[in-house]
């Protein structure tokens, strides 16, 4: 009688085990702050309601060519894979995403507006399924800047006003919009006169006058780290990342929101996925984009849910208490002044300007 | 003694030849060895021989362009690159024909990439014109010329149509070139513009800083080791603790800590300031330049240096220096004839180790190099993950691994890798 139960407890466990295993999937982000937000807001209620386990893998930052290596070695083994609008176009090119109907692949507000019209402009490619709105822009150290503290981002060029030191990203995206603004050229010519190599000449010169007093960052913490020691003076970074040293770490920094840059951040689903793994991946995207988890994502972390119907659901920090809203980089107060991240601009000049870029750099 | 007295060669106890029987033996005892080693063997071959090898393969690999467009390369052929004309009609129906079979297998936008790092608005003249070229009928919606110009203008450009023709190869030294500061044009090899020139000089920065961390690394781990080395047992363990202590910590962790000490506001700066040796507003810049690169890879990479130092000093026996002194040489004369040609294994050794590793280290000059006191592997990690021109990562990587294998080489003609001890 023992015998038997101990086999019949046995084959419950395989059973289990079993179910679980095919009940499983591994879901791509960046982790830390995001990747929690994440768990929050999607994934805890999606396990929920579905019984499937999600692994976590932090390696967004490499994702392109993890994808890519997966996909020539035959053996995928991600099902949803969280990456910029940028990557995602590059994916999409390279044929390693799968392209998403939003009319039957994603669910319809709640008053009935179909996905397509909700996420709008923001569906920038046929395989990116936007998330959130995200902005680089500029922090400053509120006790170091003197007594009238910059409201533009020109400031950033101006040693005589604001002498110290300043971290910029270490590629050309971004620094060479930012210099051509404040270099005077207008802002719809500024893609314009960046295709041209004048146009790029005038925006390395810009940036020359301020070289010796850059420091160059490469990890979205970077910027937060010298700000809070007291490094620089102001410099560019993730506005989420501004928003945990102002509001969690309660450091004298103020945030610089004129002419922030948005960007998208997003998921994909890996292209040559067996047919079952598809339709959950597809399923999970369904739960996850929906307006009100779009809205919930906004509680644990300051970027903008890409809905329009997601915007009112906003509301207060999950810990601190606070109202998101006025930190969203969509909130009006915050995007009087703004850009868009040029995908189509990029794709073709990344390769050509990069390299000038670095060559410059390192000059 | 009657065996002893036969004439003929020297038989086994089983009557064949014991010339013979000993080489089968030998031979059988070669293969048990080659099986027990097999299973390594097949292991090393398999992740690490073939991966490597295919990779450098796509350094010079390029069939994408035939591959994708197989009957366009053959009209092209037939065009005249030199002859600033556009080509005639039958190539753009190639180009309809082959498109409308690529853009079906989403293989356009690939072919646009590739050509894109070659040619800026490649990229989006294939991604835009696939759109619209989806909709033609090759049967029977020509003549296509005119049609393709009004899609993009790109295509009613010579240039596109030279760009093509030039790298339709299907193994180029394009990447080689390109990895070397050059461009392949329709006209052969060419410098690429001067702003663009960036490789050639990294690589020489790559090699320079790694000889002054290699350098440093011997400087600071000769005294380290021979102190270990002639401590009585009980304390020379303890230290080497401290030795292996860093060794066991996290690369970030520890790169992070050199940030800490060394920025503006770090450590060093605020005792210099304190002490009064530093003005205020005069602050030492030693991080995010080449001096933060290679204190950091110095300190990093010591360990590499001291434990082969340490094994060979150990070996060392006591009485040839007693022997000397005894003889009259001073304590400098000792050490200089005597102890340190002994030593010299041990360099040999951790000189290797720490220069090869540091030539291909990329996440510490990439935290604290700054913009001056970066490596070739930095671009090499970019071309991998984020421009994925595996091709030119691919062709910067062979480079590299060919400079490697001839300073190698130089080295054993110089020192003598026999003279090189791990212990």
């Amino acid at each position: 009688m023992k015998v038997t139960k101990t086999t019949l407890m046995a084959g419950a466990i395989v059973a289990v085990a079993g179910a679980a295993s095919a009940e499983e999937m591994t879901i791509v982000s960046w982790g830390g702050a995001y990747s929690k937000s994440q768990l929050k807001a999607y994934h805890e209620p999606y396990s929920e309601k579905s019984g499937v386990t999600i692994l976590n893998d932090d390696s967004s930052a490499e994702a392109v060519a993890k994808l890519r290596a997966m996909n020539e070695a035959g053996n995928v083994t991600w099902d949803v894979v969280d990456v910029v609008a940028a990557d995602a176009i590059r994916l999409c090119d390279e044929g390693l995403a799968l392209e998403i109907d939003p009319d039957t692949m994603l669910a319809p507000a709640p008053d009935g507006t179909s996905a397509a019209d909700d996420f709008g402009d923001l569906l920038v490619s046929e395989c990116f399924i936007p998330q959130i709105v995200y902005s680089t822009t500029f922090g400053y150290r509120t006790d170091l800047v003197g007594d009238t503290p910059p409201s533009d981002v020109c400031a950033v060029f101006d040693l005589e006003a604001y002498p110290g030191k300043r971290s910029l990203e270490k590629r050309a995206i971004n620094n060479m919009e930012w210099a051509l603004i404040c270099d005077g050229v207008a802002k719809d010519d500024v893609y314009d006169v960046l295709a041209t190599p004048e146009g790029q000449d005038q925006a390395l010169a810009k940036l020359g006058t301020i070289k010796d007093n850059v420091v160059w960052w490469s990890a979205g913490a970077d910027t937060p780290q010298l700000l809070a020691d007291g490094e620089i003076i102001m410099g560019s970074t993730y506005n989420g990342r501004l928003f945990s040293v102002i509001e969690e770490q309660k450091q004298p920094v103020a945030m610089l929101w004129d002419a922030q840059i948005f960007d998208l951040d997003g998921w994909i689903i890996p292209a040559g996925l067996s047919e079952e793994r598809q339709k959950r991946a597809l399923d999970y995207i369904m739960f996850a984009t929906d307006t009100q988890r779009l809205a919930d994502q906004a509680k644990y972390i300051s970027y903008g849910p890409a809905r329009a119907s997601s915007a009112p659901l906003v509301g207060q920090h999950a810990d601190l208490g606070i109202d998101m809203a006025p930190h969203m980089p969509t909130d009006p107060e915050n995007a009087k002044n703004t850009f868009l991240y040029n995908y189509e601009f990029w794709a073709d000049y990344r390769d050509d300007i990069e390299a000038k870029f670095q060559a410059w750099l390192a000059k | 003694m009657s065996d002893a007295t036969q004439s003929g060669p020297m038989l086994a106890a089983d009557g064949t030849p014991l010339k013979k029987s000993l080489a089968r033996s030998l031979r059988r005892r070669k293969l048990r060895a080659l099986a027990l080693v097999a299973p390594l063997l097949l292991f090393v071959l398999l992740s690490f021989v073939i991966p490597i090898i295919s990779m450098l393969f796509r350094s010079v690999e390029n069939g994408i362009v035939s591959e994708t467009l197989p009957m366009t390369v053959v009209e092209l052929q037939h065009w005249d690159a030199e002859s600033g004309e556009l080509p005639e009609e039958a190539l753009y129906e190639a180009f309809i024909r082959d498109m409308v079979v690529a853009v079906d297998a989403k293989q356009h936008t690939r072919l646009g990439t590739r050509l894109n790092y070659e040619q800026t608005g490649m990229s989006s003249m294939f991604r835009k014109s696939g759109r619209q070229i989806k909709r033609i009928d090759p049967e029977a919606d020509g003549p296509f010329k005119d049609k393709l110009i009004e899609i993009h203008e790109g295509w009613g450009d010579v240039d596109t149509w030279r760009v093509i023709k030039t790298h339709a190869v299907p193994i180029t030294n394009g990447y080689f070139l390109n990895a070397v500061d050059m461009q392949r044009t329709p006209e052969g090899a060419q410098a690429q513009p001067e702003d663009k020139r960036i490789l050639i000089k990294l690589f020489g920065r790559t090699l320079f800083m790694s000889l002054i961390i290699t350098g440093s690394c011997i400087l600071l781990a000769y005294p380290v080791s021979y102190l270990l080395a002639n401590l009585p047992m009980r304390v020379s363990n303890m230290l080497m603790i401290l030795v292996l202590l860093p060794f066991w910590t996290s690369l970030l962790v520890r790169t992070s800590a050199w940030k800490v000490m060394l920025q503006q506001q770090g450590v060093i700066n605020e005792t210099l300031v304190w002490l009064g040796l530093v003005a205020d507003d005069a602050r030492l810049v030693i991080i995010n330049n080449q001096f933060g690169t290679i204190i950091a890879m110095t300190h990093i990479l010591l360990p590499f240096m001291i434990l082969p130092m340490y094994s060979v000093m150990q070996t060392i026996p006591i009485t040839y220096t007693r022997a000397a002194k005894s003889m009259g040489a001073t304590n400098w004369t000792t050490f200089w004839r005597i102890y340190f040609p002994q030593s010299i294994p041990g360099i040999g050794a951790g000189s290797i180790l720490v220069f090869i590793l540091s030539i291909g280290y990329y996440i510490t000059p990439e935290i604290v190099g700054g913009t001056k006191g970066v490596f070739i592997s930095n671009r090499i990690a970019y071309h991998i993950s984020s421009s994925l021109n595996w091709g030119l990562a691919a062709a910067l990587g062979t480079i590299l691994l060919a400079v490697v294998l001839l300073l190698y080489w130089c080295y054993d003609k110089i020192v003598g890798i026999d003279n090189v001890k791990l212990g």
